[in-house]
């Protein structure tokens, strides 16, 4: 299939440094604008096995996300008398990138999971089950950047279909720095050539941050700019993030009806 | 007093449904005035009170429920059984034994073994305990033949239906017994594979649609559809 090589040779082409990562009529080198996200698709209750689950596909990202419980912790003696205790695992495929990452949990990973963690907590009932678990099993099965904040969109999903109570959906978006401009939803190549990177998570109804990291540098305007600027696009995340979660149920309707 | 929704309409966790003086009812809660929901759901009101029919949970255990549960431990005072709950339930072997209890002359595993399927009371649930079980009522105890089938535990007053319409319709036509246990466990038995088969379909059938209208005559037309092609086969 020589159709496919072609495909492959463009991907190893944008792993090379390119010369400018956004030209001067703003567009940046997957011909996005500098406010676009990347195309999405949102999938939910896609696993049998899980209590609830959600598949996400931002840009190249593809994205699994399973929860379990709220049940019996184990082992007995991690459980707390007043709460659910949550668990996260964020956990990226071998095949996940480029080249073949080790499928042991690194340290990026175990810090991952917690900042994921505590991005989620906020929006649990954790106080109505105590002495249980809910267990988050995030899985990156192929990686362009920003997987964080995709892998809490997903979760969060994941936890909704689990049927587990909560205050709110939570939405997490990126916006950084790229060649000198503020840029939204960052891939791969943007976020380790660009200046700065500002993943951001959101209870939108709430309007609670509950994540906000930065890495790079950024002058006090410009990261009130880019907070904004992730603000939007979680915005505009939540409403696919919604209607994902509605089409389970309004599809049976609609076939009904018809 | 504004409510932002109608009854019936799909709301996701987070969802404003109303304003100031309305009640928080289930699948809901209210913060600084604002009622918002938890779950996915369907809204619905009576009066002041606003709540929201989940479409998925999982089972709470409530006392007076009758559940079905599978035995996963004898221990030396009864038995611990799954009941598909956030919580492991105990039966213990004195509610089950006429005489008094003796650990050391009793032989647990004879009663109950691991792997047993049992349909009891919850008699005793609160938070900072593990729910207790009872067997000591007519109907309930070790059940010996028929297939189980899992529902979502929300969808089981659909099941049953008004005044258990939906139930004794899908007896009648399926000639099956069914025993509903609260936690989204139902145990179908009939005279033949093929009675079970189509009580199972059913289940099913009211498991997708339950949050349409008209559900129980389509059940019912289904089952009859079905019954004929079988006939005339």
């Amino acid at each position: 299939m020589p159709k496919r090589k072609t495909k492959k040779k463009k991907l190893k082409m944008l792993q090379k440094k390119p010369e400018k990562l956004i030209d001067k009529d703003d567009v940046r080198l997957d011909g996005r604008k500098l406010n676009e996200l990347r195309p999405v698709k949102i999938e939910v209750g896609v696993l049998g096995n899980a209590d609830g689950s959600a598949y996400i596909e931002q840009g190249k990202n593809k994205i699994l996300a399973a929860v379990y419980g709220p049940k019996e912790v184990h082992p007995r003696h991690l459980a707390l008398p007043d709460r659910a205790v949550l668990r996260c695992r964020y956990h990226m495929a071998p095949f996940s990138v480029d080249e073949r990452k080790s499928p042991a949990p690194s340290r990026r990973e175990l810090e991952l999971s917690k900042v994921i963690r505590e991005a989620l907590e906020p929006s649990i009932f954790v106080e109505y089950y105590p002495r249980t678990s809910i267990d988050i099993f995030i899985e990156v099965l192929q990686a362009d950047g920003g997987t964080r904040c995709a892998g809490i969109t997903t979760a969060s999903l994941a936890l909704a279909d689990a049927g587990i109570p909560m205050r709110d959906l939570v939405v997490a978006c990126a916006a950084g720095k790229v060649d000198g401009c503020l840029a939204l939803d960052l891939m791969d190549v943007e976020d380790k050539l660009g200046e700065a990177d500002v993943p951001l998570a959101l209870m939108p109804n709430l309007n609670a941050i509950t994540l906000l990291q930065m890495d790079g540098s950024l002058t006090i305007e410009e990261f009130e700019k880019a907070i904004n600027l992730a603000l939007e696009g979680c915005k505009q995340l939540y409403t696919l993030q919604k209607e994902a979660l509605k089409l389970k149920y309004v599809t049976v309707k609609e076939d009904l009806e018809e | 007093m504004p409510l932002f929704y109608e009854k019936k309409q799909l709301v996701t966790p987070g969802d404003l449904i109303a304003e100031d003086n309305y009640i928080a009812g289930d699948n809901t809660y209210k913060d600084d005035g604002k009622i918002y929901a938890s779950r996915v759901g369907l809204v619905d009101y009576e009066a002041r009170k606003v709540h929201v029919v989940a479409l998925k949970a999982f089972y709470v255990p409530y006392v007076g429920d009758t559940v079905i549960g599978k035995v996963i431990e004898v221990t030396t005072g009864g038995w611990i059984i799954d009941i598909n709950a956030p919580y492991f339930a105990m039966l213990r072997a004195s509610d089950v034994i006429d005489r008094p209890f003796k650990p050391q002359t009793s032989d647990l595993p004879s009663i109950f073994d691991v792997g047993d399927i049992i349909i009891a009371q919850i008699v005793a649930y609160d938070r900072t305990r593990d729910p207790l079980l009872s067997v000591r009522e007519p109907g309930l105890g070790k059940t010996m033949r028929g297939q189980l089938v899992e529902i979502t535990p929300t969808k089981i007053p659909r099941v049953i239906g008004r005044k258990g319409s939906m139930v004794s319709m899908i007896k009648r036509e399926t000639g099956c017994q069914i025993t509903i246990g609260q936690n989204g466990l139902i145990l179908i038995s009939g005279k033949t594979p093929e009675n079970e088969r189509l009580a199972v379909m059913a289940l099913h059938k009211i498991e997708d649609e339950s949050h349409t209208s008209g559900l129980t005559d389509r059940v019912t037309e289904m089952l009859r559809k079905k019954k004929e092609d079988v006939e005339h086969a």
